[in-house]
């Protein structure tokens, strides 16, 4: 029982990760029906930017806390990678709003190509390990609990929270939401429609970019190439949860969370992303808008 | 222009020019700051310690603001001024002299083709020629055939399928395994792989015929994903990421063998001199001919029910249905065609390496199928060859530049850019032509004569 909870608590830990990168495809995807191929690289760039701003702040801010590093990491990361979607946006998706579907979809494929082999070039392509930031470890009625899982879980609660709160109780929210069921009739009732759609793009790229920060936190070590997977996963967790729907994408996250961290912990961990996918086309077969998503209505 | 701009307008373009050019100087040096400014480097203790290179971001900003400033001073208003001539030009009626060459391009094509070997080793002798015929040639159409088979799937059925590397991998892994395992020839493995990888079409489409737009886009992602885990964690069977090596070449019919070793060599046969060449002349000539059968076979299944199903499919499922035709057939034959070609040229690439290993198979080759298809204009054959040559060529250009290095110092190495420049051509191409390299179709249904159509005519299909 007690090995089950602490496999629960690893899962909810990951699933926190993948369930702020999915936030990021499945809102792009409400708004403008595009997969952004590029997003999980964008999660690459922001767990990068944190990099180089933790080994400033070390030689910068030796005496402060883990808190403060964090804060400024996280906030420099937001900036930075908001800035890299929203150029992205700009050049490589706005200019084929309104051209056929697929037309985006290669250029974001091209993007995230560009992105990851961009990073290789600047940056190298080794591995890049920092010194753990938190090592703290409490024990809980028998079950290990990091000081890096209660951060991780905190935060993408916190974000939560405000992000439903932008959403659902703002303006802005409401623009998308508009944009999001009629782009045409929201543009004829006044809401500029591409500010909005960019700043969706800056929205998810944010939550984003502190995925990032917290997956550099948590696994000490970030390379180039790190975009592929984690990114593939969250899609798959958004697709899961059913796309276009915010609280899917969180349940998806967490779902791809539990099934990895019980199939590693039960089965075997070469298969766990055999099994996450599996699960998926599974999942797929019987509920084909995903668990929360609206069946599309197809009017002839 | 007709009209000549006066100086007021000239002033107020310029200055347009200089802010905008400010404007993103400031963007790039956000973007750049910390990712070109500062590099992270490892010490003698393994630590990580961060290098600054003011310089090179300080030419790159500047770069960028000179780039904006030459883009809206000079180059937008030329284009305008050229799109405004265009308009106004009367349209010049095609000389009979080129008439004649795009009516038989095609025949032209192919013959250039086959030629191609004979000229390079005429021009550069057989030691020479090896990396002309191998890296551009084998390598590039490679890529067409697999783009034309991805083709039957995405251009004429109109389903996205990510994960169509899966297939290529079917094929060069049944190759593999049980050429060496029985040492069976690449002629009985050929149809052999092929008919693997449509099983395995079947297979993965069978569950999916429900699902429609990107939700299968990512289950059949999904799919190719779960076939490279598989085949690098099987390791009593696959060998994991280590591979298979040792894979027999192929022979010309058993009547004689490119293998040194072997009694039936062609140099002994012929009595000529021994070269590697001549094995990559012979795979030459096989896979045009494995792309001409798959164009061939494109072509005439787009005149048979079952291709016109393929594209009524396309346009309108719904339509489809009510019309009688049955779509779970359709999508599987679709999928098991596209699959088989992937297959073939799976063993076809498993005998050229005579290695395969599962690095071969990552999404990123379905992403670059799937980009020449998409790039060629969907459903266009020559549009897609096209791509292929544009994209495939261009990257294996940037292996040859060795020029550069007089250019940027002698530790410039033009590779390292290779895949760099792959993705931001694919982004530049895909907003140029956003309908493909070919945006005319040929209906295959026709009332009174065939004639072409803007390929924004058709439909891309839901599922």
């Amino acid at each position: 029982m007690e090995y089950f909870v602490q496999q629960l608590v690893n899962g909810l830990t990951l699933g926190s990760i993948y369930g702020l990168i999915a936030i990021g495809y499945t809102m792009v995807y409400g708004i403008i029906g595009m997969i952004n191929f590029a997003h999980g690289d964008v999660f690459m760039v922001g767990a990068f930017i944190a990099l180089i701003v933790f080994l400033f702040l070390v030689t910068a801010l030796a005496g402060a806390g883990v808190v403060v590093f964090l804060l400024i990491m996280m906030i420099v990361a937001m900036l930075l990678t908001s800035l890299y979607s929203w150029t992205i946006e700009k050049l490589a998706y706005r200019p084929l709003r309104g051209s056929f579907r697929l037309a985006p979809l290669i250029t974001a494929i091209g993007m995230s190509i560009v992105l990851s082999n961009f990073v290789q070039v600047t940056q190298g392509p080794r591995n890049k390990p920092i010194p753990p930031m938190i090592s703290t470890v409490y024990n809980v009625f028998g079950i290990s609990i990091s000081a890096k899982q209660i951060v991780i879980v905190l935060v993408t609660a916190v974000l939560l929270t405000l992000f439903w709160y932008i959403v659902n109780k703002t303006s802005l929210g409401r623009a998308q939401r508009a944009c999001e069921q009629d782009r045409k009739m929201a543009a004829l009732l006044g809401i500029d429609v591409d500010r909005t759609i960019s700043i969706t793009f800056i929205m998810g790229a944010s939550l984003a970019a502190v995925a990032g920060t917290l997956y550099l936190m948590y696994y000490g070590v970030v390379v180039f190439s790190d975009g592929f997977v984690p990114g593939v996963k969250a899609f798959t967790a958004a697709v899961l949860g059913g796309i276009g729907s915010i609280p899917g994408a969180v349940l998806g996250g967490l779902l791809i969370g539990f099934i990895e961290s019980m199939w590693s912990a039960y089965f075997s961990i070469d298969y766990k992303d055999v099994a996450a996918f599996s699960i998926l086309a599974i999942v797929l077969i019987f509920l084909p808008s995903g668990i929360l998503g609206r069946p599309e209505v197809e009017k002839v | 222009m007709a009209v000549p701009a006066t100086t007021s307008e000239d002033q107020s373009l310029f200055a347009k020019a200089i802010r905008e050019a400010i404007f993103a100087g400031a963007i790039a040096f956000g973007l750049f700051v910390l990712m070109i400014g500062i590099k992270t480097d490892q010490n003698i203790r393994n630590e990580l310690v961060l290098v600054p290179r003011w310089g090179l971001l300080a030419v790159v900003v500047a770069l960028v603001a000179a780039g904006r400033f030459m883009t809206v001073a000079y180059l937008q208003p030329y284009f305008a001024a050229r799109k405004s001539t265009k308009a106004k030009a009367p349209v010049l009626p095609q000389s009979a002299n080129s008439a004649l060459f795009w009516k038989h391009w095609t025949k032209i094509a192919i013959g250039a083709l086959i030629l191609y070997p004979v000229v390079i080793v005429l021009l550069v002798g057989f030691q020479g020629s090896l990396k002309w015929v191998d890296n551009f040639g084998i390598q590039i159409l490679i890529y067409v055939m697999l783009a034309w088979g991805l083709n039957i799937v995405v251009g004429l059925a109109g389903l996205l399928d990510l994960g169509y590397v899966a297939f290529y991998a079917v094929g060069a892994y049944s190759y593999a395994l049980l050429g060496t395992e029985f040492g069976w020839s690449f002629w009985i493995l050929l149809p052999a792989a092929g008919a693997m990888a449509a099983l395995w079409g079947v297979v993965l489409g069978f569950p999916v015929l429900r699902l429609r737009g990107d939700y299968l886009a990512i289950v059949t992602l999904a799919f190719g994903e779960i076939i490279r885990l598989v085949l690098i964690n099987w390791r009593e069977v696959t060998n994991g990421t280590a591979g298979i090596s040792g894979i027999p070449k192929v022979t010309f019919f058993g009547l004689f063998s490119f293998d040194v070793s072997s009694p039936r060599y062609i140099a002994k046969v012929f009595d000529i001199a021994q070269s590697g060449a001549y094995y990559k002349i012979f795979l030459y000539y096989l896979i045009l001919a494995l792309a001409l059968l798959t164009a061939f076979v494109t072509v005439r299944l787009r005149r048979m029910p079952v291709g016109r199903a393929w594209e009524a499919l396309r346009e309108d499922e719904i339509a489809c249905r009510s019309l009688g035709i049955n779509t779970t057939t359709t999508k599987l034959t679709a999928f098991a065609i596209g699959a088989m070609f992937g297959g073939f040229a799976g063993s076809f690439f498993a005998a050229r390496q005579g290695f395969v290993s599962p690095e071969s198979f990552i999404f990123l080759e379905s992403a670059i199928i799937l980009a020449i298809v998409v790039l060629g204009g969907m459903g266009s054959l020559t549009g897609i060859a096209i791509a292929a040559l544009v994209m495939i060529g261009g990257t294996e250009i940037l292996r040859e530049l060795e020029f550069l290095k007089v250019v940027f110092g002698e530790g410039f190495t033009p590779e390292l850019y290779r895949m760099l420049l792959f993705g931001l051509a694919m982004v530049i191409v895909m907003l140029w032509k956003p309908r493909g390299f070919v945006g005319s179709r040929e209906p295959t249904a026709y009332l009174f004569e065939q004639k072409a159509v803007s390929g924004s005519f058709t439909k891309e299909g839901h599922g």
